[in-house]
This record gives structure tokens, sequence and C-alpha cells, in this order.
């Protein structure tokens, strides 16, 4: 087993999988109808590319793990996503900007991995790319809206994103699964996507009126598998159904 | 949720080229660019469409059903305004 492309599609995969939880918590009970359906649209759109990458990890893996067991029976310090997509739904801001953050890193990500060497990655980079430019679309639009709305909505959009801020740079650090995929032409060099990153990160926010925070101390830890606390917390909920029943099927 | 509304806003969708498009809900937004986003959740999450429209639905005038008598019955009783009398050929479908 290549257990470097092994770990490599589990970072890719978390992060959906992750941030598609935190989502789906979002069904019924959205700010409004309109936004809790497509909140939970891009929720079932990372779950369905999620699926993808761990059906990959599955063959690789070539035992009798599934794309379930790989998905739900991992321990909180066997999950590798980073730490802006397990933060919670606080409000709808926090939502936004956790989102926003997240997609603009998305959209370079997979426009990169659909260059690789790999076959299934690219493919699932190209079919997910659609998906991701209309969460950007959706999340950019919401932020400008927020930030660029009445001063309530703009105290809360900036508090927001000075909140997860701190989460950003994590994104462009290199596991050692990323450097030897790196190196084999596979898995894409996230320390190159940082400055175009920003660059769309400022742009948009001076759009919206809001400020880049300045602060330059930056959490890291889950792509280590050292997560907040909130990942716990989540896992139980995600878990739940696998771990009281096994092997349940629907 | 709020208990202020945006406003209401009509969805017509066309569910293939060649098709009309086809009143088939309605939902609130706060504007255009929110109707036609939140039609795209709402309505065309399935791909039941290729296009949308959206129209805020105060510019819809209706006609009142108080009305009704006056303004369908009459057309009720005079048979020779439909075509009912022609064989229409299989080819011709949506008459």
């Amino acid at each position: 087993m290549n257990q470097n492309l092994y770990n490599y599609i589990l970072g890719i995969a978390d992060n959906s999988l992750i941030l598609g939880q935190r989502l789906g918590e979002l069904t019924g009970h959205g700010p409004s109808l309109e936004t809790d359906i497509a909140c939970t649209n891009i929720s079932l759109d990372l779950f369905g590319q999620v699926r993808s990458y761990y059906q990959y990890a599955a063959k690789i893996a070539g035992d009798k793990r599934t794309e379930d067991d790989i998905a739900m029976l991992r321990k909180e310090r066997e999950y590798v996503n980073v730490l802006l997509v397990e933060q919670p739904n606080t409000n709808f801001a926090y939502t936004i900007a956790r989102q926003f953050l997240f997609d603009v890193y998305h959209f370079l990500f997979l426009t990169q991995l659909e260059k690789s060497k790999d076959l299934t990655l690219s493919a699932i980079a190209t079919k997910s790319l659609k998906e991701v430019s209309y969460h950007q679309r959706f999340s950019t639009d919401w932020l400008k809206r927020l930030g660029d709305g009445t001063s309530e909505s703009k105290a809360k959009m900036q508090e927001a994103i000075n909140d997860l801020w701190t989460y950003t740079d994590e994104l462009f650090h290199q596991t050692e699964a990323d450097k030897a995929m790196v190196a084999e032409g596979i898995g894409v060099d996230v320390t190159t996507l940082k400055k175009a990153y920003y660059e769309k990160v400022e742009a948009v926010l001076s759009e919206a009126t809001l400020e880049t925070p300045e602060s330059k101390w930056f959490q890291k830890g889950g792509k280590q598998g050292i997560h907040t606390e909130h990942l716990g917390y989540l896992l139980t909920d995600l878990q739940y159904m696998q771990r009281t029943y096994p092997n349940m099927e629907w | 949720m709020s208990t202020k509304n945006w406003p209401l806003w009509e969805v017509f969708v066309r569910s293939k080229n060649g098709l009309e498009h086809r009143h088939c809900g309605s939902l609130h937004a706060a504007d255009e660019e929110m109707a036609l986003e939140n039609a795209r959740d709402v309505y065309t999450r399935r791909s039941e469409g290729v296009s949308i429209w959206v129209v805020e639905s105060k510019h819809i005038t209706a006609s009142n059903p108080e009305n009704n008598g006056e303004m369908f019955e009459p057309a009720q009783d005079k048979v020779y305004r439909h075509p009912t009398f022609y064989d229409l050929p299989d080819e011709v479908k949506h008459m």
C-alpha cells in the first residue's frame, strides 16, 4: 500500500467531510428556508466529493476497509482536516466566513489538482471544480452582503473574519505526505497557493468594506491530528449511527 | 428566523431547450441576484432546469377570483371556439 498517497487523499477528503458535516447541522436551522437549502446543498456537494476520495483511499488501502469505515470509524486524532473547517456555526456570519475562507483555498487547490499525474485525483478535481466555483460564488456574495450591509451585519461579519483568520495559515502547511506526493507530480504544492489566496481574500474583504485582520499569529495542528475541542463533538454526531449499530446499512 | 421577510419572488424554470419557462413556485430574496441563486438552490438542484427567470411577485397583475364568472364563464358554452372538430395529426403535440 502506498501510505503517502493514502494519507494524501485523507488530507483532502477530511476537509470536505468535516465541513460538509458542519453545514449539514444547519438542516432545518438555517436563517431562512432558502439559505438553509443552499447550505445543505453545499454540504451534499462536499459529501459527494468525499465519497470519490474515500473510495479511492479504500482501493489504495487494499484491505477490508470500505469508504464508510474510513469516513466513519477513525478516532479524533486520525482525522487530518484543517482546524478551519471544524469551527462551529456560531452564527450565520461565522458560517459564511468559514465557507468563504475555505472556498477560496479549495478552488485554487482543485485547479492545481486537476493537473495531477494521478488520473483519479485529476478526474475528481475536474468534477468538483464546478461545484466549488458555485460555493465560492455563494459565500462571496453573502460576505459582501453582510459586510456591506447594516452596521450590525458588518460588525458580525468582521468579528467572524477576525476570529477565523487565525486558522487560515494552516491551509498552506505541507505534511510529509504532501511533500512526497508533490515530488511525484501527484500532489499540489500548497505553499504556492498562499499568495494568490491572500490576494483574493483581501480583494473580496475590501469590496465587502471589511478589514483584513493584521494578526500574524496562526493556529495549526489539524493536519497532524491535533484538533480544537470542537471536533470531538462533531465526530460524536457524525459517527453515532455506526458506533451504536456497527455495520448497519441503509 | 427573522420576523422581517424579504420580498416574494416568482420562479419560472425552463426544463429543457425548446420548451417554455413554467412557473414552479415562489421564494423570498433581498434582490434579483439573490432570487436567482435561491431559485437555483431551491428549484433546480435535481437538474430540473436549463434556464431560470425570476420576477418579483408584486409585478404580477392577477385576475380576481371573484370575477371568474364574467371573465371565464362566457367561453364555456361556445364550443365552436375550440378546435375540437378537426382531427389533429399525432405529430402536433402541444395543442
